[in-house]
């Protein structure tokens, strides 16, 4: 097999960037980098063979702006857009642009990107493939006497959610049956008020709820997992510090979990990597489908620490055309990493972001420690992306080991200039339920407001 | 009767409004609450809401809409008394 793709287009910024360079340049890859007016300065535009500048800092008439995009790509001459994570990653119509200009798009086709990105057909395809997904009524409840019956198959407690609602607005909580016919008609004709579509659907309630993800790699014919990532340390949503493997999950439970990945992605004859996200129940050792992601995700390089597989290159591989080399049996676990998401915000003013200048800077340096950035002395982090500003990780030999190691370089780490998330993470490697392992989706909220 | 400037605690883009069809948050000679909100400043893709702390009046807006701001920056003129 010839590899078809000699130069890339990096249609994204920061440390992702840069990092798809540095794989790029592993594999004798020509790069050609887009940059706003707010990058000029950035790290990848340095590190890029050649860089194109795409106007406004807003990222609507830039990094979001898929024809300025597919044209620049053109007129460089390109063979392949990578379109990193966030901006036009997962955007479907991207992927479609960019092949119809004869570009190869780093990632899974347009159709396949789609229909993942649909909640239902997902959950359809999840389904079918025989993998769990969240117990519930399975759309729209006709009346009470359905979701009481509903409810006796899936047992209590249970969220009774509107329809019309998301982002956790609209959802109730219900403990019995007693509640349940008391709760209905309030949850009804308050969903018809707020989003006026009165209809309802009831989901199990998990209580004490992880996020684990296990990551995949296909080239259409072939496919395989790369182990699990503990993703339940989040703030708002936001993960905020991962780790792979995950902690204290039965054997037989995570073997499950990466052979149902790796059928749903069968079921699209997936080409890329990707990441098959579930909702792990701590009491009941249930996992349940959430979503798939069809990008390289932020946090990659836990696996890549603990595998020793470089996703991102694998990834490029696929899209030129290679076959997985990798095989299964190939894929083997050795110690365990962390990642911390370090970002320009103020822990002590609620988490405010603050974009400035780095006037010093220093990173320890050693075996087993990683930090992927785009951040460098006398640079200005500019004030229209992201708040993440790199990624810490290390690798320990185990998670005793990762966290002593962890601990150690966030002791030393330095960041001047800028408030920086790293004293939440220095608490974080410190707490008694992160050093056991008992964490859960709720526990940095939980752990943040009880400072207040 | 005094004036009051409301300043920018953070750097970003200025908004007048919640979204680009919606209406200003406040026209000269509102009334203005305590806690209402007067104006936006986007910074790192998040939204944060610059409330008055005062009671009065509204005069002005001293920049334009989706102007970028600098921290400590005059945004709004109130009028308490």
């Amino acid at each position: 097999m010839i590899m078809k793709i000699k130069s890339i287009l990096i249609a994204n910024r920061g440390e992702i960037a840069v990092r798809i360079i540095r794989a790029a340049k592993s594999l004798g890859l020509k790069t050609v980098q887009v940059y706003s007016d707010a990058d000029a300065d950035s790290m990848a535009v340095k590190m890029a063979d050649e860089a194109i500048n795409i106007g406004s800092p807003m990222a609507s008439k830039s990094y979001l702006n898929i024809n300025l995009l597919v044209e620049t790509a053109k007129r460089a001459k390109v063979d392949a857009i990578h379109p990193g994570y966030g901006f036009l990653s997962e955007n479907a119509d991207f992927a479609d642009a960019t092949r119809e200009a004869g570009i190869i798009f780093i990632g899974p086709r347009g159709a396949t990107i789609r229909k993942l990105g649909d909640k239902v057909a997902a959950r359809q395809l999840a389904k079918e493939a025989g993998v769990p997904t969240v117990p519930g009524s399975d759309g729209r409840l006709e009346d009470l006497d359905e979701a009481i019956k509903v409810a006796k198959d899936i047992g209590y407690p249970l969220m009774v959610k509107a329809l019309a609602g998301g982002g956790g607005k609209g959802i109730r909580i219900v403990n019995n049956e007693e509640e349940l016919k008391t709760m209905y008609s309030v949850a009804f004709n308050e969903a018809k008020a707020i989003f006026g579509d009165g209809g309802l659907y009831i989901e199990k309630y998990i209580q004490k709820a992880r996020h684990i993800e296990v990551q995949i790699l296909g080239d259409g014919e072939n496919f395989i997992h790369c182990y699990e990532r503990e993703c339940s340390i989040q703030r708002r949503r936001q993960k905020i510090w991962e780790e792979a493997p995950a902690i204290g999950i039965p054997e037989d439970v995570l073997d499950k979990m990466h052979k149902s990945s790796v059928e749903l992605i069968k079921k699209v004859s997936y080409r890329g990597a990707g990441t098959v996200e579930y909702v792990y129940d701590n009491d009941t050792q249930e996992f349940y489908f959430i979503e798939t992601n069809t990008r390289i995700q932020v946090e990659h390089p836990v696996t890549g620490m603990i595998t020793g597989i470089d996703l991102v290159a694998e990834m490029i591989k696929i899209a030129g055309g290679m076959p997985l080399e990798i095989k299964q049996e190939d894929v083997k676990v050795k110690g365990h990493a962390i990642e911390c998401r370090i970002n320009a915000e103020d822990t002590t003013k609620n988490f405010m972001p603050c974009p400035g200048k780095i006037e010093k800077l220093s990173i320890p340096e050693g075996a087993g420690i990683r930090f992927d950035t785009f951040i460098y002395e006398g640079y200005t982090i500019p004030m229209y992306y992201d708040s993440l500003i790199g990624k810490l990780i290390v690798l320990g030999d185990n998670r005793e080991d990762a966290l002593k190691r962890l601990r150690e370089v966030l002791r030393n780490i330095s960041i001047e200039g800028i408030e920086t998330t790293i004293p939440l993470h220095a608490q974080l490697a410190e707490n008694e339920d992160v050093i056991k392992g008992s964490v859960d989706t709720q526990f940095l909220m939980k752990m943040l407001d009880s400072k207040d | 009767m005094s004036k009051i400037e409301i300043t920018a605690p953070m750097p970003g883009v200025f908004y007048t409004k919640s979204s680009p069809d919606s209406e200003v948050y406040k026209k000269p000679g509102d009334p203005v609450r305590k806690d209402d909100i007067i104006c936006l400043i986007e910074v790192m893709k998040t939204y944060n809401q610059i409330v008055s702390e005062h009671v009065g009046t509204f005069v002005s807006y001293e920049v334009e809409n989706e102007e970028l701001v600098m921290v400590g920056q005059v945004l709004a003129i109130i009028e308490v008394d």
